[in-house]
C-alpha cells in the first residue's frame, strides 16, 4: 500500500459530470455541421420493392439523401470473430451493408440516410422517403430458428446456422457418466434478450478536411483504435493514417459500444461526399432497436451428481441467437467467453456444451456486461440450487461439496479446467464462507421457517461464480478465432518538469480510468498524484491501443503503463547515478528521489527529469528525455470470483419480489481504490437484478419489439433496490504486476441466479422448482399457482 | 425525438383558449403540463398543428374549499395536490393517488386537468374521480358546463369533452373516508391496478382503473359488500379485462380482486 494505492480517493472525473460539464459527442458543433435522420424499416423481414426520395430531396434544407444504390452500397461492417463449425465448415458471414439493398433483416434496419441542415429538418425530410416494403414471415427466436422450415435470414444458405460449435469432453463419455449418475437435475430455460441501454446514446460526427485529405471521427466508443481499424482497413478501405479517432466522455456502453457500427461508417462515408462534418446522435427508440441487444441463449440442460451430491458430468445444448448478421465480437460469446466458464468453481470432472448459432431476424446480438459469464454462471448456479432443491441439501452445502480448493497460483499451480482455461488463483470457499456471515445464514433459515408459518414466502438464494477477464494473450485468443490481438499499450511521458502524461490505449466509460490510473502512477513513481494526469480517447495523441471491455482496462491496460513507468525508473536511475556520481546499484529509490544507499545524498525525480530534457551533464550514450511506450500482452486471463446472496420476499397475492437484502463479497484481487471496486459492483449486481426481475426484449410473431421504450422496458430504479452489502477476499492474480483481476462485470454475473433462487426457495414449499426470467410478478403469481 | 412542425398560442384566458379551439378545430392540442402530450408529439403519433397553451391562465390554478366542495383548478399538478393541505386534510385519497404518479418530475409538471382529458385507461385519478362522485367542470363555445364522473370516460383516450370544450376545475366532496391502492407497471409505474374505495358505513363507492379500457365503479362490488370486503370477488364483474405483456386478463383480474379487497378493508 502507497499513498494513493488502496485509498477510496474520490473521482477526478467527478466534478465535470456532477456540474454537467462532461464533453461528450453530442456536445460537439462543428462549423457547417449537418445533421442526420435515417429511414428505417418498421418490419422485421421484408422485400424492399421500390425506395422513392425524390419528395424528400426537394425538401427545405436537405444536403443529401443516400441509399445502398449509391457509392456507400458497396461497403459493409465487418466481424472480429471467426468461429467455425464442428465439421471445419467456414463460418457463414454475410455482408453486413451500411444500408440495407432488397431485403430488410431486422426492426429498424436503415434504408436511406437523410442529411440536412438541422435535425428538425432531418426529420421531416425522411418521412417524405417513400419505400415499399412486402412484409415476410420473420424468426426472432433462436430454437425456432434452427426449425425446419423457419424463415431464412440470409438467402444464400440452406437453414439459418452461422455456426455450430462444442467444448468440452467427449459427448458420448459425459452421457454415459449421466445414465450412470445417482441423481440428474434437469433445466430448460431462456436466458432473454436484453436491450444495453446506455443512457449517453450512440452518436457520431464525421468531419472530412479536403486540404488535409482526413477525417476527423469523433464517436461515442468504448475503443477508439479498434473503430479506426475496422473503419478504415475493413469497413471503408481508407489509409488508416487519414482518419483520426477522438471519443471524449462516454456516457456508458455496457459493451454495447465496443462494436463499430454501420452508422458509424456511413456518416464517414457521407463526410466527404458533402465536403462538411456530419453528425448523428441515435434517440432512445432507435437505441432499442439498433444497439446491439445481450444473451438471447435458449438452453437445455442435464447435470448429474453422485449420492453425496458432487457433480459428475454436466451436458448442455444451446441455440444462440445471433440476430441478422454478425456483429464486432458476436460469434466469441456464446462460445469462447461462455463454454469456457463451465467449470465454474466447481470440481466437475465431465462437460459438454454444444452450442447452434443461428442468424435471427433481429438487431444483432453481441456481448452485454458479462458476455457469456453471466450466462454460463446462471446456468451452473440455479442448477446447483435446484439439485440442492431435489436431493434435500443445503445450497450452500452442495457448493462447498464441489469446490475446487484454494490455490494460489504460485506455490500451488493454477487449476486447469474441463474447458480449456488455467485458472490464476483462487479460494472460492472463503468467499462464500464469509457471505453466509454477513448474512447470519442459521438464523435466517429459522427466521424463514418462523415467516412461512405465518404465511410469508421469505427465500435466500447463493450464487457463488467466477470469471474469466482481463482479455487476454493475444496467441490464444487468436487461436481461438480472434482477428485482432488483444493486448494493451501504455506510455508515460514524463515532462521536463516532472510531470507526468500518461496515454493509455483503454478507454473510460463510467470506470474512472483518470482517477485509478494516477492513483498507482504516483505510487510507483513516488509523487503527489496532482502531478500525473491520464490521457485517452484519441488516436492522435494515444499510439495504439484495444480499448476497455472484459474488465480489461487495469489488469491489461494498467499492467501497459506499469511496464513503462519500469522503464522510466530504470533510465531515471541511470541519469540519477550520474548526478550523484554513484553506481547505480548503489542507489535505492523511494518517496520520488533516488538516494545513495546509506548516505543522506539524493536526487529527486524533477532533478532528474529536468536532467534528461537538459543533458547538458550527462551520461555518456545515453539518449535525452524520459518517454516510454509499452505494449502488454498478459500471461493469461484473470478470474475474479465472489458469492453474491439475496433474501427475497414474494408477496402470495401479486406474485411481487421485494429484494430485502443483497449480499456480495468478491474476489478482484488487489483493490486500488475500494470505492470505484464497490461502485462498479454495485452497478453490475443492479444490471444483474434488472435481468433477475424486469428486463426483457419482447417481440410479438411478426418480429415487432413490442417494448421498445421507458414506458414498457422495466429496468430497475433505486426504489426496486435494498442497500448493497459489500465486502472482499484477497486473491492477487499472480501474473500481472499490480496482482489486479477485474470488477466491471462481476457484479452482473453473480448477481442475476442469486435472485432467481432466492426466489424459487421462497416458493419451493408450494411445489415450484423454477420460473423463468424476467421474475414479473405475473410470472410469479402463476407460478405459486401452479 | 423531434415532434412535427407545430405552432403554439398561449392563452391568457379561458375565453380566448376556447374562441382558440373553436376556431382551429380538430388539429388542435390544448398543452397543460404536456407529460403526456409532448412525449406523443415527440414520437411523431401525435401531430397537432397548434398548441393552445393554457398552464399560463392563473384562475385554473386555485384549490378552494366551497361550502362541502373542494375545488381543484384544472391546471394544478400533481405536486400541488399532493402538498395542498386542504386536500391531505379533507380529500386525502386525491394526495394517495397523486403521489403515486410518475416521478418527481412528471408530478412536478403534469395537471389533473391534463391527466383527466388525456384518459389514460392506466391513469390513477379516475378511480378517485369516480369513487367520490367528483364533477368536472369545462368550458366552451356554448359556455360552462358540469359532467358527472360516471359520465366523463368514454373509452380507451376518449373523454365526454366536446372539441371546443377545457376542463377548468373539478369539483370533489369533502372524503373522509377513502383510500387508493395501486399496483404498478414495472417500467412505467402506471397503474396495472388502480382502486379507489370510499366508505359510509356499510355502503362504499369503488372506482377502478387499468383494469378495463374504460375506468369504471365497480358497482357490482358496491351491491355486496354491506361491510363485508369478500365483495371484492365482483371486482371485474361485466368487465371486460386488458391484456399487455405485463398482466394478461386472468392475472389482472386477480390482482383487481386483490386491490378492491385491499382497498376495502384499508
Amino acid at each position: 500500500m502507497g499513498n494513493f494505492i488502496g485509498k477510496s480517493v474520490k473521482r477526478r472525473e467527478d466534478a465535470r459530470f456532477l456540474k454537467g460539464a462532461g464533453k461528450y459527442t453530442d456536445d460537439i458543433k462543428l462549423p457547417k455541421m449537418t445533421q442526420v435522420a435515417f429511414v428505417r424499416s418498421p418490419y422485421a423481414h421484408a422485400k424492399i420493392l421500390n425506395v422513392d426520395t425524390s419528395a424528400a430531396r426537394n425538401a427545405n434544407g436537405v444536403v443529401a439523401i443516400y441509399t445502398a444504390d449509391d457509392g456507400c452500397g458497396q461497403y459493409g461492417v465487418p466481424c472480429g470473430w471467426q468461429v467455425n463449425f464442428k465439421n471445419g465448415e467456414t463460418m457463414r458471414e454475410p455482408m453486413h451493408p451500411l444500408l440495407a439493398k432488397d431485403k430488410i433483416r431486422h426492426l429498424g434496419e436503415a434504408v436511406a440516410i437523410v442529411i440536412a441542415e438541422s435535425l428538425e429538418l432531418a426529420r421531416d425530410a425522411a418521412e417524405l422517403v417513400e419505400v415499399d416494403y412486402e412484409e415476410l414471415p420473420a424468426v426472432t427466436n433462436p430454437r425456432d430458428a434452427m426449425e425446419d422450415g423457419a424463415p431464412l435470414v440470409h438467402d444464400q444458405w440452406t437453414d439459418n446456422a452461422a455456426f455450430d460449435w462444442c467444448i468440452g469432453n467427449d459427448r458420448a463419455e459425459v452421457e454415459a457418466a449421466l445414465e450412470a449418475a445417482h441423481h440428474v437435475t434437469e433445466m430448460e430455460f431462456r436466458n432473454q434478450r436484453l436491450a444495453p441501454n446506455a443512457i449517453e446514446p450512440r452518436s457520431y460526427i464525421a468531419d472530412y478536411d479536403v486540404n488535409a485529405d482526413k477525417w476527423t471521427l469523433y464517436t461515442s466508443t468504448q475503443n477508439p483504435h479498434l473503430i479506426r481499424l475496422l473503419l478504415c482497413a475493413f469497413a471503408l478501405g481508407i489509409p488508416e493514417h487519414k482518419v483520426r479517432v477522438v471519443s471524449h466522455d462516454v456516457g456508458g456502453g455496457f459493451g454495447s459500444k465496443i462494436y463499430h457500427y454501420t452508422e458509424e461508417a456511413l456518416v464517414t462515408w457521407a463526410s466527404k461526399e458533402i465536403g462538411r462534418p456530419v453528425k448523428w446522435t441515435s434517440d432512445r427508440s432507435e437505441a432499442f432497436l439498433t444497439d446491439a441487444h445481450g444473451r438471447d441463449h435458449v438452453v437445455t440442460s442435464k447435470m448429474g451428481f453422485d449420492k453425496e451430491g458432487k457433480i459428475v458430468a454436466h451436458l448442455t445444448d444451446e441455440y444462440c441467437g445471433l440476430g441478422a448478421y454478425l456483429s464486432t465480437f458476436a460469434p466469441a460469446v456464446p462460445t469462447y467467453l461462455h463454454g469456457t466458464l463451465f467449470q465454474g468453481v466447481y470440481t466437475t470432472p465431465l462437460i459438454h456444451l454444444n452450442v447452434t448459432a443461428p442468424f435471427t431476424h433481429t438487431v444483432p446480438v453481441d456481448a452485454y456486461r458479462g458476455a457469456g459469464r453471466p450466462e454460463a454462471t446462471y446456468l451452473l448456479e440455479r442448477m446447483l440450487s435446484k439439485a440442492a432443491a431435489e436431493m434435500n441439501l443445503d445450497q450452500a452445502e452442495i457448493r462447498f461439496k464441489n469446490f475446487i480448493p484454494p490455490f494460489d497460483g504460485i506455490e500451488q499451480p493454477g487449476y486447469q479446467t474441463q474447458v480449456a482455461l488455467q485458472y490464476d488463483s483462487g479460494n472460492y470457499e472463503e468467499t462464500l464462507k464469509r457471505g453466509l456471515e454477513m448474512l447470519g445464514y442459521e438464523d435466517f433459515r429459522k427466521e424463514q421457517e418462523e415467516a412461512r408459518k405465518n404465511g410469508k414466502l421469505l427465500g435466500v438464494g447463493i450464487s457463488t461464480y467466477i470469471e474469466g477477464c482481463g482479455i487476454a494473450p493475444s496467441a490464444v485468443v487468436g487461436a481461438l478465432g480472434a482477428r485482432a490481438g488483444l493486448y494493451e499499450v501504455g506510455h508515460v511521458r514524463v515532462q521536463p518538469t516532472g510531470k507526468v502524461s500518461v496515454f493509455t490505449g483503454t478507454h473510460s466509460h463510467g470506470q474512472g480510468h483518470e482517477t485509478v490510473f494516477a492513483q498507482f502512477v504516483a505510487d510507483k513513481l513516488g509523487i503527489d498524484m496532482d502531478d500525473v494526469e491520464i490521457l485517452h480517447g484519441d488516436t492522435e495523441q494515444v499510439a495504439f491501443g484495444m480499448g476497455t471491455y472484459g474488465s480489461r482496462s487495469l489488469a491489461v491496460g494498467g499492467s501497459a503503463i506499469i511496464k513503462s513507468v519500469e522503464k522510466v525508473l530504470e533510465k531515471g536511475a541511470k541519469i540519477a547515478a550520474h548526478k550523484l556520481e554513484a553506481a547505480e546499484e548503489d542507489l535505492e529509490y523511494a518517496e520520488g528521489k533516488w538516494t545513495v544507499k546509506g548516505t543522506d545524498k539524493s536526487v529527486s525525480f524533477g532533478d532528474v527529469s529536468l536532467t534528461a530534457y537538459v543533458p547538458h551533464d550527462y551520461p555518456e550514450g545515453l539518449e535525452p528525455g524520459l518517454d516510454f511506450s509499452s505494449f502488454y500482452d498478459p500471461a493469461n486471463f484473470t478470474y475474479p470470483f465472489g458469492t453474491h446472496i439475496a433474501v427475497v420476499e414474494v408477496c402470495s397475492d401479486t406474485g411481487r419480489v421485494d429484494l430485502k437484502r443483497f449480499i456480495a463479497c468478491d474476489d478482484v484481487g488487489n483493490v486500488m481504490n475500494p470505492m470505484i471496486v464497490d461502485g462498479q459492483i454495485h452497478g453490475g449486481v443492479v444490471q444483474g437484478i434488472g435481468q433477475a426481475l424486469l428486463e426483457e426484449v419482447v417481440f410479438d410473431e411478426d418480429g415487432q419489439m413490442i417494448n421498445a421504450s421507458y414506458m414498457d422496458y422495466a429496468m430497475p430504479r433505486a426504489d426496486d433496490l435494498p442497500m448493497i452489502e459489500t465486502d472482499r477476499t484477497t486473491t492477487p492474480c499472480p501474473h500481472n504486476p499490480l496482482g489486479v483481476k477485474g470488477a466491471g462485470e462481476a457484479g452482473a454475473i453473480g448477481s442475476t441466479p442469486a435472485v432467481v433462487n432466492a426466489v424459487v426457495d421462497a416458493v419451493a414449499h408450494l411445489g415450484v422448482k423454477d420460473i423463468q426470467m424476467p421474475l414479473t410478478p405475473q410470472r410469479v403469481w402463476k407460478a405459486i399457482q401452479n | 425525438m423531434i415532434p412535427a412542425k407545430f405552432n403554439y398560442i398561449k392563452a391568457s384566458s379561458v375565453e380566448e383558449a376556447v374562441d382558440l379551439l373553436d376556431k382551429h378545430g380538430s388539429d388542435t392540442k390544448i398543452l397543460s403540463g404536456g407529460h403526456s402530450l409532448l412525449p406523443a408529439m415527440k414520437l411523431r403519433l401525435n401531430r397537432p398543428e397548434l398548441l393552445i397553451d393554457i398552464s399560463g391562465i392563473s384562475d385554473m390554478k386555485a384549490i378552494s374549499e366551497d361550502g362541502d366542495e373542494i375545488v381543484i383548478g384544472a391546471n394544478c399538478t400533481h405536486k400541488e395536490i399532493l402538498n395542498a393541505e386542504l386536500i391531505t386534510s379533507d380529500l386525502n385519497i386525491l394526495a394517495q393517488a397523486a403521489e403515486t404518479i410518475g416521478d418527481i418530475q412528471v408530478r412536478n409538471r403534469g395537471t389533473i386537468g391534463g391527466s383527466l382529458a388525456h384518459a389514460d385507461p392506466s391513469s390513477d385519478y379516475p378511480a378517485v374521480v369516480l369513487a367520490c362522485e367528483a364533477k368536472i367542470e369545462v368550458t366552451g363555445k356554448k359556455g360552462d358546463r358540469t359532467i358527472d364522473a360516471s359520465d366523463f370516460f368514454q373509452g380507451i383516450f376518449t373523454t365526454a369533452l366536446e372539441e371546443d370544450e377545457i376542463i377548468t376545475a373539478i369539483r370533489f366532496p369533502k372524503v373522509n373516508n377513502g383510500n387508493y391502492q395501486k399496483f404498478y407497471q414495472s417500467a412505467s409505474r402506471f397503474a396495472v391496478v388502480g382502486v379507489a374505495a370510499v366508505k359510509n358505513g356499510n355502503e362504499v363507492k369503488v372506482g377502478v382503473t387499468g383494469v378495463a379500457d374504460t375506468p369504471y365503479r365497480a358497482t357490482a362490488v358496491e351491491k355486496a359488500y354491506n361491510g363485508n370486503s369478500d365483495a371484492a370477488s365482483h371486482a371485474t364483474d361485466g368487465v371486460e379485462v386488458m391484456a399487455d405483456h405485463f398482466a394478461d386478463a386472468d392475472y389482472r383480474a386477480h390482482l383487481a380482486m386483490v386491490y378492491v379487497k385491499k382497498a376495502l378493508e384499508a
